[in-house]
């Protein structure tokens, strides 16, 4: 405990003993001691200036943060749908074997723990695991017991590396095997430009000016929800308030998107030049970049990055020569939330507590990070903004639809001969997506991940845009081969664990409706089961607090209009009259062990 | 700015003040919205999602959401209803909740919410979690079957008490209300004179000693039913 304390008050020094740095202080003791133990809570609290169950209540929010004791190495196996259906389950049993021990659980000689996460962003070179911090992509059983061979032998997650993925990956400060898949590059994203051109014409613009262009472009949020960015920007500049932020959402979350990974691997200085593009247009003087905990093998790049961008100027104070204007930016990382991909979730966990949603009134634009006005944008929306200054709002807003301007990335998963990402112009249909990816004998797609929609090949024509087919770029395909309702279940159990539990709807209703999808694939399912998860999951949609609740049946509504004949076959009436979710047997089972003898009546 | 705010609910003309809530201008025209996590003296949260109006054609907390001017609000639908019914259920279903031997029975906001709505069993499949009882401390009684995360005692104990005796910790199903202190209640600095000891709507928070002085059936809403308090404020 002597060293414990010694190094919790340094890292609580480390971070000017506040209690916004939370996350930092718990994350920092988390890397040190392999966990934050519970006899740590309370010098914590000190250090932060908080109060034991307010550390307690950010370390049991977050998956990544635990106040049990862990092997020196985690390995956390990805558990998506996406990666069980490229074998998966199979790498899960040969890791299993290899290390002797079950899921959730630790080696004897304390060296290794294994567990299963959702969605790490690598969808398109599944199945993938994370040890420690590295990425371990395209797994097979086979490879697994050299893998932990090796592990054994070294103790260092960055040994299993053999050769790196292209482009930045192999860059000296990232050093991954993970590949980009860029397959198709459009006009804005991933073509080539001329770095800080759209910085330099922004600064020679009032503000005004800029959110003007910005407005004009027609740009909206790429998150998904497609709110206009530069509305959005005008709003935080109009708001009063001493101080103004600008906030990255790079916590890409959703099942099945990973085009963030690759824009942060390749195109973090174009980022990071709409960030500041925003901090001059809002008048804020910080940035906050929220990074995915699962993408900490980004960070030191990306520390290098800002530290670049410093060094020339282009962020700290007066930049590029212009004295009036300064912004610096800080990297906040997460540590394994969905619900922090929701931008009030995002700016709870940036303030450092745990990742609980906010009431929208009053807006972050009005009352943001620190109860000021702050703009939170997706890292593809910067990327955007800094070409749309580089190129002109009238270049922008010639590609794509009228309401949907510009170029979406795509991060295309499942089953099709070419994973990887595609820069479209809106309005692209889903089936030339398709076609490009190389999908055949397509089934379903699950369109936005699983708080999107799932459409089947009635829908292949309509357009990749905010008016037709909403997403925030994942597009998981999936084969005639696969079970809808097992998707389903997946999509469920995946809400189950990642809703905060702050409202009532959400955090029962998910639970109920997993468990009736669960009745129905067992056979147990009646038709009148269909009627309740409709209900059940209007309710869960219209009731709940924030994006989670209010999507999360989605996969369920989504795929009961559209798929319909599939419950159909699996749903019928008894002839009987008997429930047929009703096991008499099962029912008397936990009797029969109490009574320490079998029911006579109905073991007859 | 002094301007008054007018707004219409389910058709009725309500007049309300600057910086009123949606609910605070109902309550005050005498139009009852059910509510269970919002209490008068606590900061509104919006976790029970009870009180959901459909403002304009979306739903919003009653509690939270600022009355504006022209805004028009569906509250009394038979659309709402369902749904706030639906969501009592699942109240009662992810808990252990037992009125036949509960203290609270007839005091209790939860059971007169059922009883206004007319539930007399739950549509949901009982989940018969496991919680526990924190008995440790000299005055009080925390049981967490009853525990239906309203927050009320986070924000008394904060707001009121100058406190900071309860937070939520873990998530999802398995959030639950945490105590400040190395175990368990007794740990803490809480006092049975707190506010934060009175705010409990259902079960959960208890005083020892003091259990069933009224008997039951001349309780609170043994007496009349919840929400009632308010409607009498109603201008015919």
């Amino acid at each position: 405990m002597s060293k414990s304390k010694s190094v919790v008050t340094e890292i609580c020094n480390r971070y000017g003993n506040t209690r916004v740095r939370l996350m930092d202080i718990v994350r920092d003791v988390q890397q040190e001691l392999g966990h934050v133990p519970r006899e740590a809570f309370d010098l914590i609290a000190k250090g932060a200036h908080t109060h034991r169950v307010e550390v307690e209540s950010v370390i049991s929010f977050y998956a990544f943060l635990s106040e049990r004791k862990k092997g020196d190495v985690v390995i956390r196996l990805c558990d998506d749908i996406i990666d069980r259906y490229q074998g998966g389950e199979a790498v899960a049993e040969a890791l299993t074997r290899a290390l002797g021990i079950g899921f959730n659980e630790t080696t004897s000689d304390g060296r290794v723990t294994l567990e299963k996460t959702p969605s790490i962003g690598m969808s398109d070179q599944a199945p993938a695991m994370m040890v420690n911090d590295v990425m371990v992509t395209r797994l097979t059983p086979e490879l697994i017991p050299g893998l932990v061979a090796k592990l054994r032998q070294t103790n260092d997650p960055q040994s299993l590396v053999e050769s790196y993925g292209d482009g930045n990956n192999a860059h000296a400060l990232i050093r991954s095997m993970v590949c980009n898949n860029i397959r198709e590059s459009g006009a804005v994203i991933l073509a080539d430009y001329k770095r800080e051109r759209g910085l330099r014409k922004a600064l020679t613009e009032t503000p005004a000016d800029v959110i003007a262009d910005v407005k004009a472009s027609g740009l909206r949020g790429r998150g998904g929800a497609g709110f206009l960015t530069g509305l959005k920007w005008e709003l935080t500049r109009e708001s009063p308030g001493a101080e103004k932020f600008v906030l990255c959402n790079a916590d890409e979350g959703e099942p099945g998107t990973f085009k963030d990974r690759v824009l942060l691997t390749e195109r973090a200085d174009l980022m990071i030049e709409g960030m500041t593009i925003a901090g001059y247009a809002t008048g804020a003087e910080t940035g906050i970049i929220y990074l995915r905990g699962e993408y900490a093998y980004l960070r030191p790049y990306l520390e290098d990055v800002l530290n670049r961008r410093r060094a020339g100027k282009l962020l700290g104070n007066g930049i590029l020569g212009n004295a009036e204007f300064h912004f610096d930016v800080r990297i906040q990382m997460g540590a394994g939330a969905y619900i922090c991909g929701e931008e009030t979730s995002l700016i709870s966990s940036c303030e450092g507590t745990r990742g609980d949603p906010s009431d929208r009134t009053p807006f972050p634009v009005a009352k943001g990070y620190l109860v000021s006005p702050t703009a939170v944008n997706n890292v593809e929306t910067y990327c955007c903004a800094a070409r749309i200054m580089d190129q002109g709002a009238g270049w922008f807003a010639a590609i794509g639809t009228q309401r949907s301007t510009g170029t979406k990335l795509l991060s295309v998963c499942g089953d099709c001969a070419r994973p990887g990402i595609y820069e479209v112009p809106f309005g692209t249909t889903l089936r030339e997506v398709l076609r490009r990816a190389g999908a055949e004998n397509t089934a379903a797609v699950q369109v936005g991940g699983p708080s999107g929609q799932m459409v089947g090949p009635a829908q292949f024509d309509q357009g990749i845009s905010y008016e037709e087919l909403a997403t925030g770029g994942s597009m998981m395909v999936f084969s005639n081969d696969r079970d809808i309702l097992e998707i389903v279940e997946a999509f469920m159990e995946f809400f189950v664990k990642e809703s905060c539990g702050y409202c009532v709807p959400c955090r029962v209703g998910n639970v109920l409706l997993k468990s009736r999808i669960e009745r129905i694939r067992q056979g147990d399912g009646a038709p009148a089961d269909l009627a309740y998860l409709k209900k059940l999951g209007e309710s869960v949609k219209r009731m709940s607090r924030c994006g989670l609740g209010q999507t999360s049946p989605n996969p369920i509504l989504t795929s009961l209009k559209n798929f319909q004949p599939v419950y159909n076959a699996l749903v019928r009436e008894d002839k009987t009259g008997l429930q047929k979710s009703f096991h008499i047997m099962r029912a008397v089972e936990e009797a029969s062990v109490i009574a320490g003898r079998r029911s006579e009546v109905f073991h007859a | 700015m002094n301007k008054s705010i007018h707004l219409t609910i389910d058709g009725k003309p309500v007049e309300a003040k600057h910086g009123q809530t949606i609910m605070q201008a109902a309550d005050a025209a005498g139009i009852y919205i059910p509510r269970l996590c919002s209490h008068p003296d606590l900061r509104p949260i919006g976790s029970c999602r009870v009180c959901t109006v459909i403002v304009d054609g979306r739903p919003q907390a009653a509690c939270v959401k600022p009355a504006m001017d022209g805004m028009v609000i569906e509250n009394d639908t038979p659309e709402l209803l369902q749904h706030r019914r639906n969501i009592i259920d699942m109240m009662f279903v992810e808990g252990n909740h037992f009125c036949m031997f509960c203290e609270k029975s007839g005091n209790c906001e939860l059971q007169a919410m059922a009883y206004r709505f007319g539930i007399t069993a739950p549509q949901y499949p009982f989940q018969f979690p496991e919680k526990a009882v924190d008995a440790s401390h000299p005055d009080i009684m925390l049981d967490h079957n009853r525990c239906i995360m309203c927050a009320r005692c986070v924000r008394a104990s904060q707001e009121l008490d100058g406190k900071n005796v309860f937070q939520a910790i873990g998530r999802g199903f398995h959030r639950k209300i945490g105590v400040d202190g190395e175990k368990a209640l007794a740990d803490t600095d809480m006092a049975v004179g707190d506010r934060s000891a009175d705010v409990c709507p259902v079960g959960c928070i208890i005083k020892k000693r003091i259990g069933f002085r009224t008997a039951i059936g001349r309780r609170l809403y043994d007496r009349q039913p919840i929400g009632s308090d308010i409607e009498a404020n109603a201008t015919p």
